[in-house]
């Protein structure tokens, strides 16, 4: 019985796997719409996510399984004092398979520990979130057709965006990816995914203030909201949500062939004008979210 | 300073200055009930001063986690008055409720009764992460 917690518990190998058997899904959808029948999936969101958690709900559905769970902390037992080892156990005994979102840190990880069934990250707070990354890296594989040899940009946030470090965690393992890591000085990636990622696996990597400088290199634009939850402090919020805004003037410079993606929700950091431009990848990206928690909660139910 | 001679026991020698109450506390000698020696600012021919722990009985002991503590603490094994070895402790790969996370996203600031792992995660530059929230030991 296996649990994802962190995108590292997959290897490079496994990831290609689970990104071919996306991809045979989004051929043949039918195929495998009846490849859980009988399982359940329990989405356990202790925070509000529209998307992650309609996006598991949705793969549930369409390999023929079904859905129990709760969407907010306050109508669990957790408004009670509950612990997550606690939950886990006793969900354990209704479903199948678990997507935990939980704001605290280590959370999920804290229910792989205690549940009999497999656990699925759905994001900890600002720590991780890989079933996201994995579909950045199903948005890139078919966006591009391959995962290694391009530039990636990575604009905004890129201290407390967790989507940011686990994708660049995941990506630095392909060959020949540069990265241009595009933010202000106060919201630049900690020391220890520069320490701990991009130093230790040797990934070319450069920082810079300018999106616009760095535009002109890039294949792919990964561009981050900066979320109100992450600070402390209301004021360095508003003093920073605005600092990249992606309007179509600024892909002047842009290759033809450029894809943007965004984890969303986005507030303004994409002007609703890029939406039309076809290097626009961020509903496609929402899209092949599904897909790839459709084949991965049928590698950890072990479904063939 | 005079410290009776150990016929079996354990020497653990090379404890950093002022660290070996802290050790003392870590290893739980408090709960044993043989002889324990706690020598505090001891001359050192390298470092000036060290401190030392005796113990009066060959005994199972979280070793590894001296290994944390300074990688040049040496752990002397006494048996019927002579050293029969003597190690310097390796790095543990896992430290179990001994370090707190002082991450306050951390499940572990939350969840009182949690333990608190740590996992080594660099041995060059000997960095301990919260195995839960990935956040650095201090």
């Amino acid at each position: 019985m296996r649990s994802l917690i962190d995108i590292a518990d997959l290897s490079v190998e496994e990831i290609d796997d689970l990104i071919a058997k996306a991809e045979d899904i989004i051929a043949d959808p039918d195929k495998y719409a009846e490849k859980c029948r009988r399982k359940k999936l329990a989405t356990l969101f202790y925070e509000p996510s529209t998307r992650t958690r309609l996006s598991f709900e949705s793969a549930m559905i369409e390999l023929g399984g079904s859905v129990i769970g709760f969407s907010e902390a306050q109508s669990s037992s957790a408004s009670k004092g509950e612990s997550v080892a606690d939950t886990a156990r006793v969900v354990s005994c209704f479903a199948d398979i678990i997507a935990m979102r939980h704001p605290m840190e280590g959370a999920p990880l804290v229910a792989a520990m205690n549940a009999s069934i497999p656990v699925i990250n759905a994001g900890d707070g600002g720590h991780n979130h890989p079933t996201q990354t994995l579909t950045d890296l199903l948005t890139i594989k078919r966006e591009k057709g391959r995962l290694g040899n391009m530039t990636v940009g990575c604009c905004g946030d890129l201290k407390f965006g967790r989507t940011v470090h686990s994708l660049l965690g995941a990506m630095s393992r392909y060959e020949g990816v540069d990265f241009v890591l595009i933010s202000p000085e106060e919201l630049k990636v900690p020391e220890h995914v520069r320490t701990d990622i991009l130093k230790a696996s040797g990934v070319k990597y450069r920082e810079t203030e300018s999106l616009q400088e760095a535009m002109r290199s890039l294949d792919v634009l990964y561009m981050t909201r900066v979320q109100r939850e992450r600070f402390i402090s209301e004021a360095d919020y508003v003093r920073l949500k605005d600092t990249y805004i992606l309007t179509p003037d600024k892909l002047t410079d842009a290759k033809p062939d450029l894809s943007i993606l965004h984890p969303l929700p986005r507030v303004n950091e994409i002007s609703v004008a890029i939406d039309r431009d076809p290097r626009a990848c961020y509903f496609r990206q929402v899209l092949n979210g599904k897909y790839i928690r459709m084949a991965l909660i049928m590698k950890l139910l072990e479904v063939e | 300073m005079l410290i009776g001679t150990i016929v079996d026991g354990i020497v653990i020698d090379h404890i950093p200055a002022g660290r070996g109450m802290e050790l003392y506390r870590y290893l739980r000698l408090d709960e044993l009930s043989c002889e324990v020696a706690i020598i505090m600012n001891a001359p050192s021919g390298k470092r000036g001063k060290k401190d030392i722990l005796k113990i009066n009985e060959v005994i199972d002991l979280n070793l590894d986690l001296l290994g944390y503590i300074d990688p040049h603490i040496t752990v002397n094994i006494i048996k019927n008055g002579e050293r029969v070895s003597k190690t310097h402790p390796a790095l543990p790969e896992t430290i179990r409720g001994v370090i707190r996370c002082k991450n306050p996203r951390c499940i572990t600031s939350r969840e009182q009764e949690l333990e608190h792992i740590f996992k080594l995660t660099d041995p060059d530059r000997r960095v301990y992460r919260c195995i839960y929230c990935d956040t650095r030991a201090k």
